[in-house]
């Protein structure tokens, strides 16, 4: 999933001082999950912001509304009907989410409540971790399905560097070396000899670097 | 290997390139290298200075790439006021900092000017650096930088397929480590970048010899020091401090405890004078492994005591090619 964080509350009154009508519309998924975005931290940041603006004498109006999703046409179509009643709306859903509602009520200013950071999987209660970067073409086969692109800080596709040791990455002794992981992988199934397999330089023009992407499947539009 | 003259080699027709260091290596002799970290400033003479210093003792002189992740001079304009001087530079690339485009073009830039050698890496991270909040860019590894600079200079070929008009004659190296973890693939790893197209390795400074000929051993069971020329990497130690240092804060360092021991077992005026003495045992303990083919010496900041170790270690003159 989209793993996102809270953003400051400084940066969060910063940029919302200015509006006296405030919607803060959270978001049933990802965010909800990872506890950033949700129904729960709708509240608890509504009230955050009810309080500071009170005793700053600024009082304001503000709203929440959580959706199943922010990144489906579908549902931000619910809150059409009160969109126009807010000066801005203060989106707590990963960056997709707040641009996707953005796109959508193009009049009104649309804020970002979180930083979406990674996606990655919940490993352990309040931790989540990366795993993922959607380079568009996956090689967890050819590396005993550990990503060595989105857990290595040099993604080196033929690891592991000189910096690794002890198991751990050279930048950071809490990380985990993503080669020696994949090693450890190998050796366990039986496949350490396919280490010695040289990985062919990759087509980046599925990741990021070949410009904003699309997924089109014929197959199941209407 | 017996010793053989240029013009046998040159008869064999075994030489790939221009590359001095291919050629002394492949005469069988052991070769010595060194290195100029380039300055933190565009003064040329913070390279030609250094150089000057190390130039009658070693074989060729690496120029070290933004090593610890640090804005410098560019180590291939580095080279470039090396070759100027008559000398034999060692280009060192790594992949941190720039993309196919740019390793590519900085080939050709080199060999515009001859430089003949190189050594492929894939560079410190740049959280150890100067420019932590800064992009990596790692397009290729260190081992498909190998297999691109050989692809350039046996094929012929840009990566994207189309035809180089004077390829790169560049003699192609890669770094190993052979105390990084995990010790088992340590030889995998070197057998991995031969396949690549590696031709020459320079290693990580060696402290532990019994672990660092372990290693050899492994190399040698697989034939690999058959197909490769292993420069053993050496720095002398000016401290006990930086025997600590070396051994606590440098990943994949392996100084045993013995090291800073004897450095520590000395008066602290006396600390270099012993560091340049372990480090003149360690190569003459060296030079007797089989599949050892030369010592790459990085003094860093201390060139001016390259020579004393090379002659200290019985390994000069050096031959002239």
């Amino acid at each position: 999933m989209i793993i996102a964080s809270k953003k400051p509350i400084e940066e969060i009154i910063q940029e919302v001082k200015d509006y006296k009508r405030l919607l803060i519309l959270g978001c049933n998924e990802c965010v909800t999950v990872c506890e950033a975005g949700g129904k729960k931290e709708v509240e608890v940041l509504a009230s955050t912001l009810r309080m500071h603006f009170i005793k700053e004498g600024n009082e304001k109006k503000i709203e929440e509304r959580t959706l199943e999703r922010q990144c489906d046409h579908e549902y931000l179509e619910e809150i059409r009907g009160i969109v126009d009643n807010y000066d801005a709306i203060l989106s707590l859903a990963c960056g997709v989410g707040v641009q996707f509602t953005a796109e959508k009520y193009h009049s009104t200013p649309l804020l970002p409540g979180v930083n979406t950071c990674f996606l990655g999987a919940n490993e352990q209660r309040g931790m989540w971790t990366e795993r993922c970067q959607a380079c568009g073409s996956c090689i967890l086969a050819r590396t005993g399905g550990i990503c060595p692109i989105s857990r290595c800080a040099k993604r080196v596709m033929n690891g592991p560097c000189g910096g690794s040791s002890k198991g751990k990455c050279e930048i950071n002794k809490e990380l985990d070396c993503a080669w020696q992981l994949i090693i450890d992988r190998l050796r366990d199934l039986g496949r350490l000899d396919d280490y010695e397999i040289v990985a062919p330089i990759k087509d980046w023009s599925t990741e990021r670097a070949g410009g904003p992407r699309k997924v089109v499947r014929e197959d199941v539009q209407v | 290997m017996s010793l053989r003259t240029l013009e046998e080699l040159k008869a064999s027709g075994e030489l790939r390139t221009s590359s001095k260091l291919e050629a002394i290596l492949k005469m069988g002799h052991l070769a010595v290298t060194s290195e100029c970290g380039p300055p933190r400033g565009s003064d040329p003479k913070a390279v030609t200075e250094k150089a000057e210093l190390i130039k009658n003792h070693v074989d060729a002189i690496n120029t070290t790439d933004n090593q610890t992740a640090v804005t410098r001079m560019c180590s291939l304009a580095a080279c470039i006021h090396v070759k100027q001087m008559g000398l034999e530079p060692v280009l060192q690339m790594v992949t941190r900092d720039r993309n196919r485009i740019a390793l590519q073009s900085d080939l050709l830039g080199a060999a515009s000017f001859n430089i003949n050698t190189m050594l492929c890496l894939s560079g410190d991270h740049q959280s150890f650096g100067d420019c932590k909040q800064g992009q990596n860019v790692h397009d290729l590894d260190s081992m498909q930088l190998i297999q691109t600079v050989r692809r350039m200079r046996d094929d012929g070929k840009f990566l994207g397929g189309d035809d180089i008009k004077r390829p790169p004659n560049i003699f192609v190296g890669a770094a190993a480590n052979p105390f990084a973890d995990p010790f088992e693939i340590r030889v995998p790893r070197l057998a991995k970048k031969i396949a690549c197209g590696a031709e020459f390795i320079q290693t990580q400074c060696i402290y532990n010899l019994d672990k660092f000929e372990e290693w050899m051993r492994r190399v040698r069971e697989r034939g690999l020091h058959e197909k490769v020329f292993i420069m053993a990497g050496m720095t002398p130690m000016k401290s006990a401090g930086m025997a600590k240092y070396m051994k606590n804060r440098v990943p994949g360092m392996d100084v045993p405890d013995e090291i800073i021991a004897r450095l520590s077992g000395v008066p602290k005026d006396k600390q270099a004078e012993e560091g340049i003495n372990i480090c003149v045992e360690a190569i003459q303990r060296l030079k007797e492994v089989e599949g050892v083919a030369g010592f790459h010496i990085m003094a860093i900041e201390w060139e001016e005591k390259v020579p004393e170790i090379v002659e200290r270690s019985g390994l000069y003159p050096r031959p002239q090619v």
